[in-house]
């Protein structure tokens, strides 16, 4: 597996007069796990949702594997096809999974396989097979989303999107939806794909997913990307006191 | 009451019922297809586009369906659409349907979850793709409900078409009324037809309701 790197530079991001990203700069490395940490509204969901551009971001530049996303060039937007051709190798995780209801799990993976990579029912559904495997859920395809637990919804959901083998993956707090108890499974399905050497970029509240897995976490707040450091950097000693005290309130929650 | 009179006028009220079904089903399947494309014109267009087809949304819904029908037997000879009474009615019916339709449609594609367009979207599935896929499916299952209401109070305005001359049942009964002075028997005829006719739509539109949702409720 080819794994893709990104480039964000000087992106800035505004709904109306609110600035939502402000700035921002940062490298994520192929084959590395990047995770993005921050209070809600700080702006880490809008960045990553930049990085397909499902969220249009009004200057700055966002490159993949060099290749400018969005735009053809500074200022012109990008035509609909050259826009989902890249998309194609990117794979995304939603928060609320966002499984298709009216398809089985099978049905839901095959999907893009048939409609974006051209297969045959037959191919898409092997491949589709194989992903769900890979998820460990071989036993579940018939089943729609209706019939599976939460945890058992986004691992179909990410079996949906590397079904697609993509080169990156980007996780939009995939387990915040989640029962406690079902947590554990979706992150090791995430971690597999992280000792793969797949390019990942979460957003997460899982502090210890970030401590463990994560090969850099960027720490943002109000727009602004605050620090950018190893996992210990930030979550040991951190040297910014706006990182303190989001941690120290993390502490607190969690402390029993 | 006189049942004897039934012998003589039953099969011509019959053949009006059956214009009746056949104006119903196609003016529905029309009104709902016309309804269908204003319904994704009004997602996908531009501003203004969207204005005209706004405006003649409010123009039909604002109107009375017996006024529309005036306008496009009478008038229609004015400007050169010279129809006969059945495609006439047919027409008009498919008129009056579609902003109702249109209105379902639009309220139905709102209930499917964006995140499940955005998903299609981020695996690169195209446009065209994501409508066939996904937005129509999930939001004609929203949607069902108010379709089924609306083709039921859709029965009822075949009658209007009566005016016009198209010999549908209320055409027939009237004749029937007209020529006995039964007017009791003759309505009460018009009566049950009607009754069987939404009877009948309502238990096919619970059944396919119930068919089209099994795999969406949540498990509980």
């Amino acid at each position: 597996m080819q794994a893709s790197s990104v480039e964000i530079s000087k992106v800035n991001k505004f709904y109306g007069p609110f600035h939502a990203l402000k700035d921002i700069d940062l490298s994520i490395p192929p084959g590395k796990v990047t995770c993005l940490i921050g209070p809600s509204g700080s702006g880490k969901s809008t960045l990553l949702r930049c990085i397909n551009f499902l969220e249009e971001y009004d200057s700055g530049e966002i490159r993949i594997d060099g290749r400018l996303i969005g735009y053809e060039a500074p200022g012109r937007r990008m035509t609909g096809r050259a826009l989902r051709e890249m998309r194609r190798s990117i794979g995304m995780v939603f928060q609320q999974f966002n499984l298709w209801p009216h398809m089985t799990a099978q049905q839901n993976v095959a999907e893009g396989l048939i409609r974006v990579r051209g297969m045959s029912r037959a191919e898409a559904d092997r491949h589709a097979a194989e992903a769900l495997a890979k998820v460990g859920l071989a036993d579940k395809m018939g089943n729609h989303p209706s019939r599976l637990s939460g945890g058992q919804q986004q691992r179909v959901a990410i079996a949906r999107a590397i079904a697609m083998e993509p080169r990156l993956m980007l996780f939009d707090e995939p387990t915040s939806a989640l029962d406690p108890e079902l947590v554990g499974e979706v992150l090791n399905v995430m971690k597999a794909l992280a000792a793969e050497g797949m390019t990942m970029v979460v957003v997460t509240h899982e502090m210890g997913f970030a401590a463990h897995v994560a090969d850099q976490v960027a720490f943002m707040e109000k727009g602004e990307l605050v620090a950018v450091d190893s996992p210990a950097g930030i979550l040991h000693s951190p040297k910014d006191e706006r990182i303190w005290n989001f941690l120290r309130t993390y502490h607190e929650r969690n402390s029993f | 009451m006189d049942i004897g009179i039934f012998a003589q006028y039953g099969p011509m009220l019959l053949r009006g019922f059956g214009i009746t079904v056949l104006c119903w089903i196609l003016g529905t399947i029309f009104g709902m297809t016309l309804g269908l494309i204003i319904a994704l014109i009004q997602r996908y267009s531009p501003r203004w586009v969207n204005w005209i087809v706004q405006i003649y949304i409010e123009v039909i819904r604002g109107t009375p369906f017996l006024v529309q029908l005036f306008v496009l037997y009478y008038g229609g000879p004015l400007i050169g659409l010279r129809l006969d009474a059945l495609p006439a009615g047919l027409l008009g019916l498919t008129i009056y349907g579609s902003p109702y339709f249109a209105e379902i449609f639009r309220s139905g594609f709102r209930a499917v979850p964006h995140g499940q367009i955005e998903a299609a979207r981020a695996i690169g599935m195209a446009e065209p793709a994501i409508i066939r896929r996904i937005l129509l499916p999930l939001g004609l299952v929203s949607a069902l409900p108010a379709l089924v209401n609306f083709s039921i109070i859709l029965t009822k305005e075949t009658v209007i078409l009566s005016i016009i001359t198209v010999p549908e049942l209320m055409y027939q009964v009237s004749r029937m009324s007209t020529e006995t002075f039964r007017f009791v028997e003759a309505n009460l005829v018009l009566a049950l037809f009607f009754w069987a006719l939404v009877e009948t739509i309502s238990r096919v539109g619970r059944r396919l309701e119930a068919r089209v949702t099994r795999h969406l409720l949540e498990r509980s």
